[in-house]
């Protein structure tokens, strides 16, 4: 009698430790494949976008929803994989310190009392404590995406020494987890033996001449990068001689890994070129006079006169001319360096102006609607120079090369994406790897609607439109998880295999806070 | 060798157990009647009566009747979502819903009573953060009903009974915001509502009619209470520090309904031994139509969560089989169908049709107390369900995925006739 009790005992307790299963859990990894691909070993490899930068500054949460840890999440779903390591900064603060002394700045937040006011501000609840000197020592990492890196940084020795970074020659990013002072990204990668690799490289090529408003120069033929500035614009064949370098090294051979490129998004669809207008110089009709009053001989008599004397075209003349008007949409003006620089002819006769005021106007024109501000600049259209009343930047003043990205600037810019493009789909096709195109992605989150997850769309729109983060240029975990979802696609595309999709809209857009100056 | 055949019958219903004792109506109101597949409103037995028709009280035999027992629902869900890989299952507490009931037959026509039962009641705890934690991290919900009766008898087949109930009821609901509002250091933002000693009355009545003496048909009802929580702690926990968003601690207003319960049903005692029971249940479900979180901050949204539950049906079967004086034995079934529609499937009460085994013995310890033991499995299918009225920025945001739950739920119970 006893026993039975016993046995039923057990049994009642057998059930008790049964807990609920589903007829095809996705834990027993049968209902995703792996297909051709081999997710074993993931490395991700590029700049800031795949480092998980965002808001201006690199810091946990972001690299926490970096696209690269967003998808080694879903591979460890397929296949038994290693852990997916990433050289975490050290706080959710940002900004960087080199012994100390802060060389990087803390992160953006959305500052503001209301949504009308509200603003991207930087942080400034808590110091930044990611210092570049503490080397990381827990390496090597999966994620080796590294802030401000350009295509042929990643084979640059010395890229990642902590000596470098101080003159400028190292990036301290890297040289947080590099593998010694002369390691390349390349060469740290290549190390960890990859099954598979991502490549987002190639966008600080382009970028950071538009971001600083063209300020740099387009380096055509030249493959010496030593000679480069930072806002220079990379040699297309340059770009892709490094591009195929790159790539043979990780998926070329036998032995060689599978993997997806990403090509480079067009930079007018970021809205860190969409938020200042050309356009809002506010003025009232008696400024506006006086200011049409200043620039009165110019327009009728100094540019008839430079049109009568061949030095410029009738059009260019037209182009060149500068009005005000009563209202808030005034045009601001800027010295525009491809127009013809006439300062030489206007101090001679029949001008004979003086130097200042030749200078002045040497370039001088107003901006139109194609034109594109970066938004750095945002602060500084309307400040006066030395609180002089009379001196204001944008007007009065006209604006310098770095605050204005002109049309064309911007069709250089778009030329040059547009070949580093070709050569990435062609290396793509050479070795057979996956290809997303972010450019055209990028375009349809810029373009009316956006894309639509679940119902929620996602646009370019700045603070609100989900995909960008508050420096206007990076992502938010939202964007990257875009991204991420896109890889995924191309995966399952070229790989035959079933990786699970992105939630996309389960993931955040910008921080608010009011801890800021 | 009867012990061998209940020791058989309890493996087949255990074999392959999934069960679960979901939903917040729990039935789980006495021993002997939740191991006859909690039949009773015509089962005259012992004092659970009390519960399942309290018009059956006079009929008992003994002056003084007591009967107390605890379950332990041991009841978990399994969730995932397929196309995006995201799974999840909830770590419950045990559950420990109870009963005391108490009658004194003040002469042969008429008895009185007093009872506690916890009818509805319900504990999920997700993991934290889950993929559905903007529906609900974890919630725990309890409703101690205490009941004074009395049963009379008109005629010698013909009883009534009943008397008014008072329930103290308590809530602690926590969720995410949203699914996506952090602080600075990324930690989701999320409120607990928190509500208890919520006091509220109802009644319920009943009638037993004994056409002849091998046959019971019982009515009986219980009322809708309106659990209407006021003035109770709402606790928000990680927001960001700004303005932008209007959380901060407050208090809400929020009502609960308890739904009416009508049952009918018969009992035949076909001869010494064995006694069959059928019980119809209808609860009245439609009365929950939204769980509504009215907060004090005027700056705070309100919560309105669309449940749309649907009056729904039990299908009761039990038996019982009287080895010897001192052995008493019980199995039964019921199909319990789910209120809860398609689209509405929430994961705070992830509860879909199931189908319910149960069994259990009595064993008289002395002529005047024996002890009463009892199981329930619930078998739920898996399936594929969503919730689609989870909002943000206007625009309905389904929660789906495939779900499986799974309970088992053993009781003990002592009853006493004096």
């Amino acid at each position: 009698m006893k026993n039975y009790f016993k046995y039923i005992a057990i049994l009642a307790l057998g059930v008790v430790s049964c807990e609920p299963e589903l007829e095809n859990p996705i834990e027993d990894g049968e209902v995703y494949s792996n297909g051709e691909a081999d997710f074993s070993n993931y490395v991700a490899l590029g700049n800031s976008l795949t480092a998980g930068y965002a808001d201006g500054a690199l810091y946990i949460t972001g690299q926490q929803n970096s696209y690269p840890n967003i998808l080694a999440e879903k591979f460890a779903l397929v296949q038994d994989t290693e852990d997916f390591t990433q050289p975490l900064v050290s706080d959710n603060t940002g900004g960087l310190l080199l012994g100390g002394t802060q060389i990087a700045e803390n992160r953006f937040v959305l500052a503001g009392e209301s949504l009308a006011t509200a603003r991207p501000a930087r942080y400034t609840g808590a110091a930044p404590t990611t210092d570049v000197t503490k080397k990381l020592t827990d390496g090597p990492f999966n994620n080796m995406g590294v802030p401000g890196a350009k295509s042929y940084h990643l084979l640059a020795p010395g890229y990642g020494s902590v000596a470098g970074v101080a003159t400028g020659a190292a990036n301290p990013y890297f040289a947080r987890f590099a593998s010694a002072e002369n390691a390349t990204v390349l060469a740290d990668a290549a190390a960890q033996n990859p099954t598979f690799f991502t490549l987002w490289i190639g966008n600080n090529d382009v970028l950071s001449f538009a971001t600083s408003g063209g300020a740099g120069v387009y380096q055509q033929n030249v493959t010496d990068f030593t000679q480069y500035g930072p806002n220079d614009i990379t040699d297309p064949n340059a770009f892709a001689f490094v591009y195929n370098a790159l790539v043979s090294q990780l998926a070329g051979g036998e032995n060689g890994a599978e993997g997806v490129l990403i090509n480079i998004p067009n930079v007018a669809d970021i809205p860190f070129f969409q938020v200042v207008p050309t356009n809002a110089i506010p003025l009232d009709a008696a400024t506006a006079g006086a200011l049409n009053a200043q620039f009165g001989a110019y327009n009728t008599q100094i540019l008839p006169g430079l049109v009568q004397a061949g030095v410029i075209t009738e059009a260019e003349a037209n182009s060149r001319k500068i009005i005000f008007a009563e209202g808030t949409q005034n045009f601001v003006t800027l010295t525009d360096e491809d127009l013809t620089n006439v300062s030489g002819i206007l101090q001679q006769p029949p001008f004979n102006l003086d130097a200042q005021t030749a200078g002045l106007l040497g370039q001088l024109r107003q901006a139109t609607t194609s034109d594109l501000i970066p938004l750095t600049s945002a602060g500084f259209i309307g400040t006066t120079v030395n609180n002089n009343p009379m001196l204001v930047n944008g007007v009065s003043v006209p604006l310098g090369d770095q605050h204005v990205l002109t049309s064309s600037e911007q069709q250089l810019v778009a030329q040059v994406t547009a070949q580093y493009n070709g050569a990435i789909s062609a290396i793509a096709q050479e070795f057979s790897l996956g290809l997303v195109d972010a450019n055209s992605l990028l375009s349809q989150i810029d373009s009316e609607g956006g894309l639509v997850y679940q119902g929620v769309p996602i646009t370019s729109q700045f603070v609100t439109g989900g995909a960008f983060s508050l420096d206007g240029v990076h992502l938010t975990p939202r964007g990257y998880a875009v991204i991420a979802n896109e890889i995924v696609k191309e995966i399952n595309a070229t790989y035959g295999s079933n990786v699970p999709a992105v939630d996309v809209g389960s993931y955040g857009t910008v921080t608010l806070n009011n801890n800021v100056q | 060798m009867i012990m061998k055949k209940l020791f058989l019958l309890g493996l087949l219903i255990l074999a392959g157990a999934t069960t679960y004792a979901g939903g917040y109506r729990v039935s789980l109101q006495g021993q002997r009647g939740l191991a006859m597949g909690h039949t009773g409103v015509a089962v005259i037995n012992n004092a659970e009566l009390a519960f399942f028709n309290p018009a059956g009280l006079v009929f008992l035999e003994s002056k003084i009747n007591a009967a107390v027992g605890v379950s332990a629902v041991f009841s978990d869900v399994v969730w995932q979502n397929e196309e995006f890989g995201q799974s999840a299952r909830t770590d419950s507490p045990v559950g420990t819903p109870f009963y005391a009931y108490f009658s004194y037959k003040l002469n042969d026509r008429f008895s009185v009573g007093l009872a506690a039962y916890t009818p509805y009641g319900s504990s999920v705890e997700w993991e934290k953060d889950w993929a559905g934690s903007h529906l609900v991290n974890d919630i725990e919900l309890s409703a101690i009903y205490v009941q004074a009766l009395a049963s009379y008898k008109i005629t010698d087949n013909l009883a009534v009974g009943g008397g008014p109930i008072y329930v103290s009821g308590s809530v602690n609901f926590n969720r995410n915001l949203n699914r996506t509002l952090t602080d600075l250091e990324g930690n989701r933002s999320n409120v607990t509502i928190d509500a208890s000693g919520v006091s509220a009355f109802g009644w319920s009545a009943g009638v037993m009619w004994s056409p002849i003496d091998s046959l019971n048909i019982g009515v009986n009802y219980r009322s809708e209470i309106l659990v209407e929580a006021e003035d109770g702690d709402a606790d928000f926990e990680n927001i960001p520090n700004s303005p932008l968003t209007p959380f901060e601690d407050t208090r809400f207003d929020a009502t609960l309904p308890l739904p009416a319960e009508l049952t009918v049903g018969a009992s035949y005692q076909l001869n010494e031994q064995w006694l069959f029971a059928f019980d119809y249940n209808r609860t009245f479900w439609g009365v929950y139509e939204s769980l509504d979180v009215d907060f004090a901050n005027p700056n705070i949204p309100d919560s309105t969560n669309p449940r749309e539950y649907e009056d729904s049906s039990i299908y009761r079967f039990g038996l019982q089989y009287t080895a010897n004086e001192m052995f008493t034995l019980r199995a039964g079934y019921y199909f319990d169908e789910s209120p809860v529609q398609s689209g509405y499937f929430a994961p705070e009460t992830p509860r879909n049709d199931s189908n319910n085994f149960t069994g259990g013995l009595s064993v008289n310890v002395t002529d005047k107390v024996a002890i009463d033991a009892s199981f329930l499995y619930s078998k739920f299918k898996e399936i594929d369900e969503s919730y689609d009225f989870y909002q943000e920025n206007g625009q309905n945001v389904p929660f789906e995925g495939t779900y499986k739950s799974s309970a088992f739920v053993p009781g003990l119970g002592v009853t006493i006739k004096i």
